[in-house]
């Protein structure tokens, strides 16, 4: 029974691990670079919410409710502008680390800022979900609301996005510029605003991903972000970079094997076996579970 | 005397080295230098060191590595764990010298063998694999427990418990405590010394045969493979260089603090990214501004202490107009046409 509590567990830290990395991996799909700073965007997810839901306290469900619209609406806001200002005017640079490098800076201006702004002491998020959950079996198997609810999102999304990807111009549009953004050009499609949208969604999903990873984990800080970030980046990579099935089945991956190597080996050790499941995929697979084989031309 | 463009500017380079050197000895007899800048001097020597090292793999072999600060992680336990065994029983000079020799042969010995797996991948993947093995070295180092007592060596990866010391062991590697009392051997004027034979041994490396394979793999690997380099094996050589100087970079490290601990603030993904911060902006594949860059940008948030807890927000920000001034082709387009006007274009040579 525990085994199947920890598995459970591990579904659900692998379903934030999965939004996360569809975030990263539309991102990276469609702009063609590492946004170091996704990460960032979560950790100011979780403010905005902390401090919302915390000017709104007396209102119950319908605080919380705001707090999260408006954290979305505010992080798709944020990756627009640091689009806009960061990265768009690199695009077209001689070296692809030009961009990297921005984006490391963004990730470190977000950090400072928040640290200026709420201090370095560790905040306690208070859960946006209050539903206390289900027992299996006479309570022998409980599993938390945060716990069902994050995985029921996470697919909510997935197939949402899949959707949105496979249904709509807009998604096609998305689609062609990670093809061939000149030739997209040719077809009339508006570049720039694809990659803004790409931004947008993405910067939401780390939002959604920022107010499921505090209630789950509710210790706040300004570098709350970081170390899933990085994770959820490792799981897009591991899934196959820039597809939307793989950015899910690496997440879910990852999360379940951190959680029951921290479980059933060792919990200093998890990180580095989370690290080298990675190392071992691309070696068998150079290109991660699901992505594309393009074969180089001379 | 006739010397060829290259070694007139290698020579420039070592000579900014020794200059600099030299201005920070007269500065530091004549009391002008503060303790607080002097305890920055032997970090900006190591920082420069990784710098070119980390430059070496990006820039020369033009594989990006995200995991540098793991070589650096090995080098600095390995002969920290060295000096602490040895501390009564070696003079400090040799002492030291072993320990070099140690930390930089086992960094390049993981090296070699982290690169047979991460060289056969390609471009983000390949970065991220270097990532991955650099949080690897750091969690596994967090995990040692090794001793030392009359019966010898004892060692585990649970706690100190396990290991049954006897009433007069030691340890030398506590976990996530790390390593304390590591003989402080580091100083500015070693720490010079590593930094130009780094420098010596890589831009001779660029200008010999074997650098102009490297190179021309970086460019174009199918090419170069065509005219027959043995690609694997220059990747290889290249990178296990760059871990070995990375190294030697650790062991500098290790040897000027006191308590040695795998904190990702110094040997996480966070701090190899900082190098790379330092190589791309000095230039990638030009090991003379790495040198120059780990040196400013170490000491730029260091000069800008005084704005308190403003200097991180200020540098980053440095960081991001640099990178757009620097590298945006629509300002880089700007920049000329206006220098044109102002006069400032190129002469240009005209051929009849």
């Amino acid at each position: 029974m525990s085994f199947l509590t920890y598995l459970i567990n591990g579904l659900s830290l692998g379903s934030i691990y999965a939004i996360i990395a569809l975030g990263y991996t539309m991102v990276y799909g469609i702009a063609k670079m590492l946004n170091f700073a996704h990460g960032d965007f979560i950790m100011v997810g979780c403010y905005v919410i902390f401090s919302i839901s915390g000017a709104l306290s007396g209102n119950g469900v319908m605080g919380t409710v705001i707090a999260v619209v408006v954290s979305i609406v505010l992080c798709s806001l944020l990756g627009i502008t640091t689009e806009f200002i960061a990265y768009r005017p690199l695009r077209g640079a001689a070296s692809p680390l030009a961009v990297l490098i921005t984006a490391i800076g963004v990730s470190y201006f977000l950090e400072n800022l928040a640290l200026i702004i709420f201090g370095a002491d560790v905040k306690s998020f208070s859960s946006v979900i209050t539903w206390k959950g289900i027992s299996f079996a006479g309570g022998q198997l409980k599993i938390q609301g945060v716990t069902i609810v994050t995985i029921v999102i996470s697919l909510v999304i997935l197939i949402c996005l899949q959707l949105f990807i496979n249904k709509t111009k807009q998604g096609q549009a998305m689609l062609a510029v990670a093809e061939d953004k000149g030739a997209a050009t040719l077809m009339g499609i508006n570049v720039n605003k694809t990659i803004m949208l790409t931004f947008a969604i993405g910067s939401a999903l780390a939002a959604i991903a920022g107010a499921l990873l505090c209630s789950a984990y509710p210790n706040l800080s300004p570098y709350v972000g970081a170390m899933p970030g990085i994770k959820a980046f490792v799981a897009a990579v591991l899934g196959g970079i820039g597809s939307i099935p793989g950015a899910m089945i690496g997440g879910l991956v990852l999360g379940i094997v951190e959680i029951l190597s921290k479980t059933y080996i060792s919990s200093q050790l998890s990180d580095a076996i989370v690290f080298g499941i990675l190392v071992i995929v691309l070696i068998v697979k150079p290109t991660g579970i699901l992505g594309k084989v393009i074969q180089e031309k001379v | 005397m006739h010397m060829d463009k290259k070694t007139k500017d290698n020579l420039i380079t070592y000579g900014i080295v020794i200059a600099a050197f030299l201005v920070v000895e007269v500065l530091a007899m004549t009391g002008k230098l503060s303790s607080h800048m002097g305890g920055l001097l032997v970090p900006m020597t190591y920082y420069a060191i990784i710098a070119v090292a980390l430059n070496l793999c990006v820039g020369i072999l033009g594989e990006l590595s995200i995991g540098h600060c793991g070589f650096m992680c090995i080098g600095a336990f390995t002969s920290a764990t060295f000096s602490k065994v040895m501390a009564d029983k070696i003079p400090s000079g040799p002492r030291f010298f072993i320990a070099f020799i140690i930390g930089i042969a086992v960094a390049a010995l993981f090296g070699f063998l982290i690169g047979i797996p991460v060289l056969r991948l390609k471009g983000d993947y390949l970065a991220i694999v270097t990532l991955a093995f650099g949080e690897i070295i750091k969690n596994v180092i967090n995990a040692f427990y090794i001793g030392v007592d009359s019966k010898g060596f004892h060692f585990s990866m649970e706690n100190q418990m396990a290991l049954n010391l006897e009433s007069d062991g030691t340890m030398i590697i506590n976990g996530a405590m790390g390593i304390t009392g590591t003989p402080k051997d580091a100083n500015f004027m070693i720490g010079i010394g590593v930094l130009l034979i780094s420098l010596v041994i890589v831009l001779n490396l660029i200008n010999s045969r074997d650098g102009r394979a490297i190179m021309a793999i970086r460019d174009n690997h199918i090419a170069a493979e065509a005219s027959g380099i043995n690609v694997t094996r220059y990747k290889m050589l290249a990178f296990t260089i760059s871990a070995a100087i990375a190294g030697s970079a650790g062991v500098l490290y290790s040897h000027n603090i006191t308590t040695l601990t795998a904190s990702s603030q110094y040997f996480g993904y966070n701090a190899s990214i900082m190098i790379l911060v330092y190589v791309v902006l000095g230039g990638i594949g030009n090991i003379r501004g790495s040198v120059v860059a780990a040196c400013i940008l170490y000491l730029l948030p260091e000069l800008l202490r005084g704005l308190n807890k403003y200097r991180m927000l200020i540098y980053s920000i440095v960081l991001i107009v640099m990178m757009i001034v620097n590298w945006s082709p629509k300002v880089i387009e700007w920049r000329k046409r206006t220098f044109a006007n102002f006069g400032f274009k190129k002469k240009v040579k005209v051929v009849k």
